[in-house]
């Protein structure tokens, strides 16, 4: 007894501090809420510079042996972008992807294999039309080509396995992450195990010659990761509140009752899969093009469990909440370097406590806390 | 005939719930199709919705062959379902699910219209308009379901158990509403275990037992059957 009451109460009290500011940022005049905002994006785009005194200790390199703090800033920031991708699916559309590693690696390797000179499929095309040894698609062709095999693979996984629910979608998701790392590994187009170097950047192959966006410096990555982040953020907010959102909500929410509204449940899911897959697929661009090079351990299912812990851990369904997720799990470990090698305790942990006292998340959705309280009521009344 | 249903079967999985059925309903008309729990009402409404495949016969409506025709399609014809029990959309408040009711209208001013008429139909509805679908109480919801269901402006109203779990003063307000619905233009099709209100209200009725229609008539021929009273209505 005494310990449900005390649960209770961290609950309130916890709610009573994040909800109790997100009404009072509501009831706010909207240019006050504007401005709010812009002072955020200001910050954020001041984040690598860092150097307030009193909150330099947040920097990863304040302490020892610690990692380039621009460099962790763009780490964060593409996982953010994938959390908002992942959100998509998991969040808007109730589906539980366990595979979304899949089509970050399917961005990733799109650069890598048509925008890197030292490609096997570059090879071959050089090869087939009699192009120079150097040439290799530009950098500004290889995104919108990795857009679009992502979008490709979201849509020829979706189109068989959306007619499974729940828990069978969740298990061929997983495999389908793992089918994208073993066939790259194995096959000799993708540059097998030994993965694929010099991947382009927006000034072309990694060179010393790169004035912006080169290997040293990672403030200009950053900061070219977070503008993508804040425009498919609100990008991904208007689909929220379009026709396309709606019907989203209501399939989560009652498949059979959305199709008697009218709403064909399939399409609509196959749309949240392939923009989903198509968000993934700029993250792994991006990240493609920041590190050089890539092979295939670097996209294992641990990371589409991580991917999911981000979305679930920040609130399924509130972009600020799984963009916070994404953040912490990628910037706690770095900053923390000590407990390193506990990470995964202490994210078990922190992934048990959230299910335990908040499981609608640390920045919940308000509708998703309310479905998960109607289901709540639901089951024991239907036993 | 708005609806003609041609020995249909319907199953789930190899489990055959409902056998050669023939039933039919014309425009302007209340139908009630009454049986006992798992004489096969629901499915019957589940197959004439379109979420669930039909297994064998045909079904036709306004003229149109309609058998394999997927369900979203089924409400742009003008089929529309309010499912039975917890059918609303619960994280939605009371105005959105109204509205995704609309969700293959574009006709804006037509909407707004409509919503008008259901929240005077429903006046609970407009007092809790704001609140979410699943805060509220049983009749209720039920109140919802119907309501979001006219937002599709349907020709053929589907109500699967629109009394299921009320008390007897909302049973008596729903059928009342129903009526009201009806003289107002839309043709009904109703699944119902409480025979009484159901048949008084029916021009006409189906009995379902075990999956097969036993009997039919004039809603007050059923209402008067020697057989329907003593198996339904709880007087011998």
């Amino acid at each position: 007894m005494t310990t449900t009451t005390s649960r209770k109460r961290l609950l309130n009290g916890l709610s009573d501090a994040t909800g109790g500011i997100g009404d009072r940022f509501r009831a706010l005049p909207k240019w006050q809420r504007g401005l709010a905002f812009l002072a955020f994006v200001a910050f954020l785009y001041y984040l690598p510079l860092l150097g307030i005194p009193g909150l330099t200790w947040l920097r990863t390199d304040s302490i020892e042996g610690g990692n380039n703090w621009a460099g962790v800033l763009f780490v964060c920031a593409v996982y953010v972008l994938i959390a908002i991708g992942l959100n998509v699916v998991i969040g808007l559309a109730g589906l539980l992807d366990l595979g979304y590693v899949g089509f970050f690696a399917v961005g990733a390797y799109s650069v890598a294999l048509f925008g890197s000179t030292q490609s096997p499929v570059v090879k071959a095309l050089q090869e087939r039309f009699d192009l120079p040894q150097g040439w290799a698609v530009a950098w500004a062709i290889c995104i919108p080509i990795a857009i679009a095999i992502a979008m490709i693979s979201g849509v020829l996984l979706g189109w068989p396995t959306l007619r499974l629910r729940g828990d069978y979608l969740a298990i061929v998701t997983l495999g389908f992450g793992e089918i994208i790392r073993i066939v790259v590994r194995n096959v000799s187009w993708s540059g097998g195990p030994h993965g694929v170097a010099a991947i382009p950047g927006p000034e072309g192959a990694p060179s010393a010659d790169n004035q912006v966006f080169g290997l040293i410096d990672a403030k200009p990555w950053y900061w070219l990761a977070l503008t993508v982040v804040l425009l498919l953020v609100l990008a991904v907010r208007r689909l929220e509140n379009s026709r396309v959102g709606r019907a989203w909500l209501a399939v989560r929410e009652d498949e059979d009752a959305a199709a008697v509204m009218g709403v064909y449940p399939f399409k609509y899911k196959l749309w949240a899969f392939a923009i989903g897959a198509a968000l993934g697929g700029i993250s792994g661009a991006l990240f493609a093009s920041r590190q050089g090079f890539i092979e295939p351990n670097q996209f294992n299912a641990q990371l589409s469990i991580l991917f999911v812990a981000m979305v679930v851990v920040g609130g399924a369904g509130n972009m600020a909440g799984v963009a916070l997720g994404a953040f912490l799990l990628a910037y706690l470990p770095e900053r923390f370097r000590d407990f390193a090698e506990w990470r995964f305790l202490v994210f078990g942990l922190a992934l048990v406590l959230v299910m335990l006292l908040r499981p609608q998340g640390l920045i919940p959705s308000r509708r998703r806390a309310r479905e998960l309280k109607d289901r709540a009521e639901e089951v024991p009344a239907s036993v | 005939m708005l609806l003609e249903i041609e020995n249909l079967t319907l199953a789930y999985g190899r489990i055959e719930a409902l056998h050669s059925v023939d039933l039919h309903v014309d425009e302007g008309e209340i139908v009630a199709l009454i049986g006992a729990n798992g004489a096969g009402k629901t499915t019957t409404m589940r197959g004439i919705s379109g979420l669930l495949p039909v297994a064998g016969g045909k079904i036709r409506f306004n003229g149109e062959d309609i058998t394999n025709l997927r369900a979203d399609l089924r409400v742009v014809r003008g089929i529309c379902q309010a499912p039975e029990g917890r059918g609303i959309f619960p994280g939605m408040t009371v105005l959105e699910n109204l509205d995704m009711g609309a969700y293959t209208r574009r006709d804006s001013a037509g909407i707004a219209a409509d919503l008008e008429r259901v929240l005077e139909l429903f006046p609970r509805l407009r007092e809790r308009r704001k609140q979410p679908g699943g805060t509220l109480s049983g009749g209720e919801q039920q109140m919802l379901a119907v309501g979001r269901a006219l937002m599709s402006r349907p020709r053929l109203l589907l109500l699967d158990e629109p009394s299921m779990g009320l008390a007897p003063m909302v049973i008596q307000q729903i059928f009342d509403i129903i009526t009201e619905i009806n003289q107002q233009g839309t043709t009904i099709l109703l699944v119902e275990q409480n025979a009484q209100q159901a048949l008084s209200r029916a021009h006409r009725g189906y009995v379902l037992e075990t999956g097969r229609i036993v009997k039919e008539g004039s809603g007050q021929e059923l209402l008067h059957d020697p057989a329907v009273k003593e198996a339904y209505l709880g007087v011998a």
